[in-house]
């Protein structure tokens, strides 16, 4: 697997390369923007796949909580699979009951509930089974820290085109405010896993992600509250997009996640290099007969 | 538009300055593991 | 009365007495609330009309900065003496220890705020124009939200380098939620306009209160333990 590692990156690299391509010449230039809506191609893939790490530490985290104890550990298994038969459940129920179907937000299908479900307990599993306890808490790392680096580049990328397009660098907008909470947090993550002795690190960090985890839902609802109430400039409405637009748009992200992967897997063996180091290190200062005085 | 390649820019320049910030660490663990490895010879 | 009950109210009381015993916590907040207050109003001098509209979001930021000097002592009394220690080992639930701690804040805090209230009122020559009395579940609900994070978090915050600074770091992004209703309601209530109610923002704070206390009843043994 080690030697694919500089084949994949040249791959990935050209990859980057041809979706930036793809979005400065390919992509149509937009009719009330103009070229700037080409930050676009960068901003929605970065956040989707900050989104996508932050859920992966979040499953991480219980995971390192939960697996201590056999007992936990098969609560939580329980649950998964029920979350996954649940919505399967739901989403059949929903389809064929006409009223529930009006109820849905407009352009989701219900068959998009159980893949959900699915998509989050078949994570939860793959997970589990190539992670042993020690390694999930090196993945919660490793996701915290490229997350909050994608993320950061969703909140530079955000004013810059924020400014040109609507003469402010920063509102108070949903997606952005909650996107910088959600940077916040990890970010006290990332500080309290620095700041800690190593011994009770790894728990209390996941406990810290839990509740990220729990507020995420919670601060993206206030703040969209607090937004109907003081109306502001819409981001991006919602409507259809232009097929050529998404084409674009989803290269950028796969091509993102390549690299999001890589980067990933270069940080997460830098994380079981230096723990093994660690160990290593606290066992030679146990074994060092020159400590013990003659 | 400057704003397009300053944003283009800034994504690259933060990825860049990460990976950097990944590969001391990395070099510097590496002097660890050489140091170890010499001292438990 | 239920033994983790018993635990609870025991270490509460002892609490409450050493702090009335020694009033340093008391004394040095009572004079941080103050300074608080008179610098605010050195930096905002608005008109009554003004005061209304931004008096809700200066009063609980206040509030919150107050609450934080008061959690950092929570635990440090403890420390100081092994007191941690003594709890991980006893058999008593940590649930309980949590709550003695939590509800011990609760108090203090209020208290805080009672005593602040006034000086902003008469600096922000504040009045209610709306449901004054729907300002006692918001800050009953808004407190509450503050402190039993806040006791959580001191007590993750309290084996780390820079535990007073650790503090805040972790604590005011997971708030923001309970701030934002907070603010809020504060607001609405305060300018009275008929056309806009608290209620919501009551609810979405209640939910908040629910939701993180079930969370830091579940993890605090966990953290406890932890070492």
């Amino acid at each position: 697997m080690r030697k694919a590692f500089p084949i994949l990156g040249i791959l990935t690299a050209i990859f980057l390369s041809y979706a930036l391509y793809l979005a400065l010449e390919v992509a149509p230039r937009e009719q009330t923007m103009g070229d700037v809506q080409r930050i676009f191609y960068y901003h929605v893939p970065s956040a989707w796949t900050a989104f996508l790490l932050f859920f992966i530490n979040f499953i991480a985290s219980i995971q390192y909580l939960v697996r201590r104890s056999r007992s936990s550990d098969k609560v939580a298994n329980w649950t998964l699979i029920t979350v996954a038969v649940v919505t399967c459940i739901a989403s059949v129920v929903i389809a064929m009951v006409p009223d529930l179907k009006k109820a849905l937000p407009q352009g989701t299908y219900p068959s998009s509930i159980a893949t959900t479900g699915i998509i989050i307990a078949g994570m939860y599993f793959l997970i589990r089974k190539y992670f042993s306890v020690e390694a999930v808490d090196a993945l919660a790392v490793t996701t915290a820290e490229v997350g909050v680096v994608f993320c950061t580049v969703v909140l530079v990328t955000g004013p810059l085109w924020a400014r040109p397009v609507w003469g402010i660098w920063w509102t108070w907008d949903v997606r952005l405010t909650s996107t910088l909470v959600l940077w916040l947090i990890y970010v006290s993550y990332l500080i309290l896993r620095r700041f800690s002795s190593s011994g009770q690190t790894p728990v209390m960090a996941a406990a810290l992600a839990v509740f990220g985890a729990l507020d995420v839902p919670l601060v993206y609802f206030s703040i969209w509250i607090f937004r109907t109430q003081h109306p502001q400039p819409v981001v991006g409405g919602g409507g259809s997009i232009d097929p050529r637009m998404l084409h674009v748009l989803l290269m950028n992200w796969l091509a993102f996640l390549c690299f999001a992967f890589l980067v990933c897997w270069s940080r997460y063996r830098l994380e079981r290099i230096k723990r093994e180091v660690e160990e290593t290190q606290a066992l030679e200062a146990l074994l060092e007969p020159r400590s013990v005085p003659r | 538009m400057n704003f397009l390649y300053a944003a283009y820019g800034a994504t690259w320049a933060i990825h860049i300055v990460y990976l950097i910030t990944v590969y001391l660490r990395y070099s510097r663990l590496k002097q660890d593991v050489d140091e170890l490895r010499k001292s438990s010879r | 009365m239920s033994a983790p009950t018993g635990v609870m109210l025991e270490t509460l009381t002892k609490d409450i007495r050493l702090e009335w015993r020694s009033k340093d916590a008391i004394n040095s907040m009572l004079f941080f609330a103050l300074l608080v207050v008179v610098v605010f109003s050195f930096s905002f001098d608005p008109n009554a009309e003004e005061s209304r509209q931004i008096a809700g979001g200066l009063i609980w930021v206040a509030f919150l900065f107050a609450s934080v000097v008061a959690l950092n002592q929570t635990w440090a009394r403890e420390l100081r003496n092994q007191v941690l220690d003594a709890y991980r080992v006893s058999p008593a639930p940590a649930n309980a220890l949590f709550l003695a701690k939590a509800v011990g804040n609760f108090i203090f805090v209020v208290i805080l705020e009672a005593l602040m209230v006034p000086l902003f009122v008469v600096f922000y020559k504040l009045r209610v124009l709306g449901p004054a009395w729907q300002l006692i579940p918001v800050a009953a609900l808004g407190t509450w939200a503050i402190v039993v994070n806040g006791t959580f978090f001191a007590a993750m915050s309290v084996r780390t380098r820079s535990r007073e600074i650790m503090l805040p770091l972790l604590l005011f992004p997971i708030t923001i939620p309970a701030l934002i209703s907070t603010v809020e309601a504060t607001t609405v209530i305060l300018v009275g306009d008929p056309a806009t109610s608290a209620k919501f923002w009551i609810v979405l704070l209640a939910t908040y209160d629910v939701m993180f206390t079930l969370a830091c009843l579940a993890l605090f043994e966990t953290v406890l333990h932890a070492e």
